[in-house]
């Protein structure tokens, strides 16, 4: 399977998708903010079909879109009751927007598919290093604020009244947020990426209960997802995403059962 | 201490208070009580920075640290954390294994002070209405602050736990000379514990003995 360019390039690339995508799941998850995730990569769409209209690359569009809706959310509404409503008007007029985009370009409907259930063969070594710096600079910015952002996700109240800068905070984790999702949609797809950027930080929550190992789970889970997918996607010649999102779903069975088991033994 | 000269409070044109005088002594146990809307976070957010004040002076050292134990949170069945992690989210991050060995040192000694230390794997959405408070209380204490800033803590809980957890605050304000500041609604508790308290009502603070706090002032 190493044999064959591509799939060490997916490999790699798949690779620091899943650890960006693991890791900031975890928070994704404990900041409840699944629906925004899942609304930022049809952000993304609408971003990256944008930037084939006017010649950029997708990816691009894609990081100029979720950022400015990522920074626009996050400064319009801190509280989770009105930034749902404001979210789901957001979502759809962007997926309307990205169809547009599209009929305007001469881009045949095959590249629509490409970026909405991703390509893992079509990935250039270019861009696997454009995947591999954005997810280090994911990673970085989550080494760096590393404390007040478990503080602020996982108790805030208890983070304001300790006096830290609760604002400023969700805005940089929605901009690292926004930066995962067009990172993690090149390889499974802007509709799926929110699969990988929640599913695993929800299942890790039924199994251990401290951030460390919170993230540990959540990045094992991932990886371990997106490393099978490929290889069953090799070996069978169907979609990657359809094992990634399989396998997830079933671990977060598997967890829920695990916990509620947990809760009656 | 924290002395307040003169101070006042407006939101916009709306009044919370106007010319108010008080001292808070180091190692006091005081509560704060009046109806609600009288004012009595906002004097709290006031003391803690959070909140700028409109007018007079507030008198205290600028290195006062505080706890502060809201009255809600968000903690639901399937909250992740274990108490101590919990806890544990207030520590400063460090990298230097000498640094990570004293914050050890330190959750070790909260949990004991709170008397959580057994309890300390249990998931947090799981422990009971007691446990939770106790948690809290440890994790706004870790950090070994001067004051502590009860808000409404003991509301929800039964009275045997409120005794307990109030017993908890009373011995660590004996033993620890921590000035805890405990907004109420419950008059036995503010009977029971306090040395004094500060009655808000029609825009003024007022300074009073335990034997003058009345039912009345409670309704």
């Amino acid at each position: 399977m190493f044999g064959y360019e591509f799939m060490r390039e997916a490999f790699i690339a798949s690779t620091f998708i899943a650890i960006t995508a693991g890791l900031v799941g975890v928070f994704v998850v404990s900041r409840n903010m699944s629906f925004l995730s899942h609304t930022l990569s049809e952000i993304g769409f609408a971003g990256a079909s944008f930037g084939i209209l006017i010649g950029i690359s997708p990816l691009a569009g894609m990081i100029i879109f979720t950022m400015v809706s990522s920074i626009a959310v996050g400064s319009l509404s801190s509280e989770s009751s009105r930034r749902e409503a404001s979210i789901s008007a957001i979502s759809s007029l962007f997926i309307g927007l990205g169809i547009l985009f599209l009929s305007l370009s001469s881009e045949s409907s095959s590249y629509a598919t490409n970026i909405l259930f991703g390509s893992i063969v079509g990935i250039s070594s270019k861009e696997v290093h454009q995947l591999m710096i954005l997810a280090l600079v994911v990673i970085f910015v989550f080494i760096i604020f590393y404390k007040p952002l478990a503080f602020d996700s996982f108790d805030h109240i208890g983070a304001r009244s300790a006096g830290l800068p609760t604002r400023m905070l969700s805005i940089a984790f929605l901009v690292t947020l926004a930066l995962s999702v067009s990172i993690g949609a090149q390889i499974v797809g802007s509709l799926l990426v929110f699969i990988l950027l929640t599913l695993p930080g929800a299942t890790a929550k039924y199994l251990v209960h401290s951030v460390p190992k919170l993230i540990m789970v959540s990045v094992g889970l991932s990886l371990a997802g997106v490393w099978l997918g490929l290889y069953l996607a090799f070996i069978t010649n169907w979609p990657v995403t359809f094992f990634i999102s399989s396998f997830e779903v079933i671990a977060y069975f598997l967890g829920l059962t695990y916990k509620n088991w947990k809760l009656n033994h | 201490m924290i002395e307040a000269k003169n101070l006042t409070k407006k939101f916009g044109k709306q009044l919370v208070f106007q010319n108010v005088n008080f001292k808070i002594n180091d190692g006091e146990f005081i509560s704060l009580v009046g109806p609600n809307g009288s004012g009595k976070t906002t004097l709290v957010k006031i003391i803690m920075g959070m909140e700028k004040k409109t007018d007079g002076e507030l008198i205290m050292d600028k290195k006062q640290t505080f706890g502060y134990v809201p009255q809600f949170r968000n903690i639901d069945i399937d909250y992740p954390l274990d108490i101590e992690s919990f806890v544990r989210l207030n520590l400063k991050f460090t990298m230097s294994p000498k640094k990570r060995a004293e914050n050890n040192e330190l959750i070790k000694q909260i949990l004991e002070k709170t008397r959580l230390t057994h309890l300390r794997k249990r998931p947090l959405g799981l422990a009971s209405g007691g446990e939770k408070q106790k948690a809290y209380l440890a994790q706004a204490l870790l950090n070994d602050p001067q004051i502590l800033i009860l808000d409404e803590s003991t509301a929800s809980l039964d009275v045997e736990v409120k005794m307990q957890l109030m017993d908890l605050v009373k011995e660590l304000n004996e033993k620890y000379n921590l000035t805890v500041i405990f907004i109420t609604h419950d008059y036995d508790l503010t009977k029971k514990y306090t040395h004094r308290a500060l009655f808000f009502e029609n825009n003024t603070i007022k300074p009073i003995s335990v034997d003058e706090i009345s039912e009345a002032m409670f309704e």
